[in-house]
């Protein structure tokens, strides 16, 4: 397993690598540059040039790459050009917003779906099946903005149950008891609508799998010994079924992070995904390369994830 | 007389196909005593494995009809719960398919020890290692402490069916249901595999089902052979009876068509056409007479059953009376439609 | 000259290990076999599973590196041949063990079967057609089969599908691995019977593999013993059946099944015989890492690997 995880990290690099070049000739292709928001209309353009020979943007691309990339490595990912302030700032407390988003999303899509994959699959083909894979064809027909508005429509404005923007009250104490249940407060009607909707794949996969395994020649084995049907599903059934569910992982953060931009846009929830509608409407360049940055490194380590928990779980790939 | 250890009485075992149910076991009456070995013999789709899947209780999607009495329990009527005390202890069962009967996930001692540790909740968990350990070697499994944490993918098909067999005797079951437990093995561990069952019968007293397509296995192995052909039992005798002097269209047909070590002969007997699916198999008349198509109709019975010709020895129906292979010119017509 | 030589064959398969795959060791699956097989003959394989029969098959017609040695067919060499239109691989065709995977079952039997014929012969559709149903004939198939799908057959008619392509070629030589150990007895006989059939009709070549004794004794002339990559008996039938000398053949000899019940016992007392002999002398049979010796010919037609004398 280590050889492998070793060795699938080592992958991860050269991805990182071509990630980076693709951004990096985005940002290239971009109008203007640093300077162009950060001095007055007034400097005379030939200081402007002097300028750009001294930050060595005349330079080589690869030079250039080199100490764009050298800064990234040390966290500096420049300036936003519209608010004024390093990118960094601004995305600081966003990125956290994001992440607890996406983990209560997470965690809300396997609580929905592994009952719901394992009552669906044990029970295909009954009344039960039939209700949720009904529920699978409506979350998957259903375009999560819409579903998300109307979300927001009833429990935030009609019933009020739920804060309508933000990621926390005003006023609160970081580190507080209570600033954590008002953060918490604020996620959960857009953790629980995105979670809602994008779980379908996951029941279906599940029952699917599960209906598969059920057939299993091995599962009669267990029979066989004396296990009881509770044990044959527990042990048998239910891990090899769970499996694929693992290697699906990585995919559903990719999910998430398409699912997020909608998500945080509508509810009004400081996040990454709401920074990067923001700096596309706004024309913020070095925000849009960074939050893609982020994105694009989020997904490649959400597959390095899921391949390495797969491994654990699988005998099969672990000795490799 | 021999103790009867597993009566089967008016078995039907049908199939749901296209809304209606086919019989792939059909009224079928057999019984296992203690100590013997009961041979079941028959091609390919006969029913025999459907047969051990009923008398196990693995069935998930068929009718099942008709009594199966074990130890005088009949465990045909039993809940699951009482069924699950059953089998994998007092029943063991080694699968056909060595390569999908393993659990992929699962490592060998694992897979073994669940079958010790259901049927015995107080035993330890080193009890239960040395125990896994013990059964590996008697399989004859070569380093057998290094196998046990293997995961099946790990091992060759004769291995793992080596394993299943393992588990099959875990518990020293008074009866044992083996499908075809070495067609997938090389003929020495073939030999060490049926020694093994006939220490496990002779240790035990148990009964043994053996389900194999292998003649020479059954003239190793076998006290009684039924003979098996679409769902019926066409014939009932003790081995040597059988063999000597089999009755039944179907059996001498089955026994000329092995390579036979002792007779030189250059072509081997065929029997003509296949076994008939479940929706195509005739269910009034004989069933066998499509494959025998040069005897005469008249020679055939309406309704053939199952009858005692000599004490033990069961023959379906009459014909056999009449009954000849062709002469070998005419054989060489019998090309497969 | 006979007409398939193989000469000292090794094919070794690289263990891959460590971070970056590198190869570490290697596993002898063939460890310097030589096989010399006369036209229209029929040559048994046999040995247990792992032994490396497959390997030696695989190796002849090109579809395994060979490591060293040399194979030469019909005075040709043909040793690490390119699978292409050569000539040889025309005439060398292989038939597979499981007819219910070796067949694709997406395709329809006429695709199948002429799957050789479009690689090597430009025929018109008419005219494949024609071959194919030519040759499903050969094989007993009826001609209405070729638009039917392989699961629409019983296991011997499918394996008599895998047969017919592997004809289609008109090859000389056919290297049958176990073409009946995946089939009950009535149809076991079916194939045998039929591949003798044709063996005489179109004069081919058998390499014959297979676990099965009583199958090779039934078909074969010459029968070479394999264990662990390597020959400890070569010899006619007679040779092997009769008059087995190594201690391995000894004991698969006695480990066939007898038919005849009636000889149980004594069979059973006999194979204990045999395994004492075994486990005494096996180290008179096996060198220190427990592989074959070289061969030494003790008649005319038989070989038996023994350790050099003196
Ligand atoms: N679950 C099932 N649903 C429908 N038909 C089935 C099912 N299982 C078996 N059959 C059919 O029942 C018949 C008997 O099958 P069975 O598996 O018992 O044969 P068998 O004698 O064990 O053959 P083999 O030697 O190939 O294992 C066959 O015609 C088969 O197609
Ligand atoms: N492609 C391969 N890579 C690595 N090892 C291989 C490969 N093919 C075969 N082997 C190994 O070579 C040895 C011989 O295998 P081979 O398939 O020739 O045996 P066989 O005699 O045909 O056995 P069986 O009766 O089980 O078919 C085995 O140990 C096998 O694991
Ligand atoms: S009547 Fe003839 S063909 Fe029919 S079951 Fe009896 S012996 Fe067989
Ligand atoms: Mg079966
Ligand atoms: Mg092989």
């Amino acid at each position: 397993m280590w050889k492998f995880s070793v060795r699938r990290t080592l992958i991860m690099i050269p991805q990182l690598i071509v990630l980076s070049i693709l951004i990096f000739v985005l940002a290239q292709l971009m109008p203007g540059d640093a300077l162009s928001g950060q001095v007055g209309p007034d400097v005379d353009p030939k200081r402007l040039d002097e300028i750009r020979e001294q930050m060595g943007w005349n330079d080589p691309w690869y030079e250039q790459y080199a100490s764009w990339m050298g800064g990234v490595l040390q966290g500096d990912l420049g300036q936003s050009f519209r608010f004024k302030i390093p990118v960094t700032e601004l995305i600081g407390q966003r990125i956290y917003n994001s992440f607890w988003l996406s983990v209560a999303t997470l965690i809300l899509t396997y609580l929905i779906a592994i009952p719901l994959g394992i009552t669906s699959g044990r029970f295909n083909d009954t009344w039960r099946d039939q209700l949720i894979t009904g529920y699978t064809y409506v979350g998957f027909a259903t375009p999560l903005f819409i579903f998300a508005l109307v979300m927001l429509w009833i429990f935030g404005f009609a019933l009020g149950w739920f804060p309508t923007s933000g990621s926390v009250s005003p006023g609160l104490v970081p580190g507080t008891f209570e600033y954590f249940m008002s953060k918490l407060y604020h996620l959960l009607l857009p953790a629980i609508s995105m979670a809602l909707i994008t779980t379908y794949s996951t029941i279906q996969y599940l029952r699917n799998e599960i209906v598969d395994t059920k057939q299993k020649d091995f599962i009669l084995t267990a029979r066989a010994k004396g296990a009881s049907e509770t044990r044959v599903y527990n042990r048998h059934i239910l891990r090899n079924s769970l499996l694929p569910i693992a290697a699906f992982f990585g995919f559903e953060i990719t999910g998430l992070i398409g699912g997020s931009i909608f998500i945080e846009n509508i509810f009004g929830y400081p996040g990454m995904g709401q920074l990067l509608v923001e700096s596309i409407t706004l024309r913020d360049y070095t925000t849009l390369i960074a939050t893609t940055l982020i994105f694009g490194v989020a997904s490649i380590l959400g597959a390095l994830l899921s391949d390495i928990t797969l491994s654990i779980v699988d005998p099969r790939i672990r000795i490799k | 007389m021999a103790d009867k250890l597993l009566e089967i009485k008016d078995l039907t075992t049908s199939f749901r196909i296209k809304d209606d149910y086919h019989a792939a076991v059909d009224n079928l009456s057999l019984t296992v005593n203690k100590n013997e070995v009961l041979a079941i013999v028959g091609e390919s789709g006969c029913g025999k494995s459907a047969l051990a899947f009923s008398i196990m209780g693995l069935h998930t999607r068929a009718k099942i009809e008709g009594d199966i009495l074990f130890k005088d329990k009949n465990i045909a009527k039993m809940s699951s719960s009482e069924l699950n005390k059953v089998r994998g202890k007092d029943i063991g069962m080694i699968f056909q398919d060595p390569l999908t009967s393993l659990n992929p996930l699962m490592q060998i001692e694992e897979q073994i020890g669940e079958t010790l540790l259901l049927h015995n909740k107080d035993m330890s968990k080193t009890a239960r290692q040395e125990r896994v350990l013990d059964l590996l070697k008697k399989v004859g499994i070569p380093r057998a402490e290094y196998v046990m944490n293997q995961f099946p993918h790990e091992l060759s098909g004769g291995m793992r069916q080596r394993v299943i067999i393992a588990m099959a005797i875990a518990n020293k079951p008074e009866l044992l249901i083996a499908d075809e437990p070495t067609t997938a093995l090389d003929v020495t561990i073939q030999s060490q595999i049926l020694d093994l069952i006939n220490k496990l019968k002779d240790e035990m007293d148990s009964g043994i089902v053996l389900i194999t397509h292998d003649l020479g296995v059954v003239a190793e192995m076998a006290d009684r052979v039924a003979v098996m052909y679409a769902g019926q039992i066409v014939e009932v005798a003790d081995v040597k009876t059988l063999f000597a002097k089999p009755l039944h269209p179907y059996t001498r047909s089955l026994l000329n068509s092995v390579p036979n070590s002792d007779k030189e002969q250059d072509k081997l007997h065929v029997i003509q056409g296949i076994v008939p699916s479940l929706q195509n198999l005739p269910r009034e008349g004989c069933r066998f007479s499509a494959r025998i198509p040069w005897v005469d109709e008249s020679a055939h019975e309406k309704h053939p059953e199952l009858r005692e010709v000599d004490p033990g020895h069961l023959v379906r129906c009459t014909c056999y009376k009449h009954f000849s292979f062709p002469d070998e010119t005419k054989e060489e017509q019998h090309v497969l439609s | 000259m006979s007409y398939l030589e193989v000469k000292d064959l090794k094919v070794h398969f690289p263990i891959k290990g460590g971070i970056f795959g590198g190869t570490v060791d290697h596993i002898k699956a063939v460890d310097g076999v030589s096989i010399s097989l006369e036209k229209g003959k029929t040559y048994g394989l046999v040995g247990e599973s792992g032994s490396g029969k497959s390997t030696t098959g695989r190796a002849i017609i090109g579809l395994n590196k060979i490591t060293s040695g040399k194979v030469i067919f019909d005075g040709v060499d043909i040793t690490n041949i390119k699978r292409t239109k050569s000539e040889a691989t025309k005439n060398i065709q292989m038939i597979f063990q499981d007819p219910y995977s070796s067949l694709n079952p997406k395709k329809r039997v006429v695709d199948i079967v002429s799957e050789p014929l479009r690689n090597f012969e430009n025929l018109s559709r008419k005219e494949e057609r024609k071959r194919v149903q030519e040759l499903l004939e050969l094989v007993g198939l009826s001609p209405e089969s070729i638009l039917k799908y392989p699961h629409e057959f019983s296991g011997g008619q499918r394996q008599r599908i895998g047969i017919a392509r592997a004809i289609a070629l008109k090859p000389k030589l056919i290297i049958a691995d176990e073409p009946v150990s995946a089939l009950d007895v009535s149809v076991q006989a079916q194939v045998l019977n039929f591949m003798k059939e044709i063996q005489k009709e179109l004069d081919l070549t058998y390499l014959f593999i297979s676990h099965d004794l009583g199958v090779i004794k039934h078909m074969c002339d010459d029968i070479g013993i394999m264990y662990k990559g390597r020959y400890v008996e070569e010899g006619t039938a007679d040779d092997i059946f009769s008059n087995p000398q190594h201690i391995y053949t000894k004991r698969l000899v006695a480990a066939i099944p007898d038919i005849d019940p009636n000889k149980r016992d004594e069979k059973r007392k006999f194979r204990e015989e045999v395994k004492t002999e075994y486990d005494q002398s096996y180290n008179d049979y096996f060198d220190a890492e427990g592989l074959a010796y070289k061969l030494q010919p003790v008649s005319d037609t038989h070989l038996v690997a023994l350790p050099e004398k003196g």
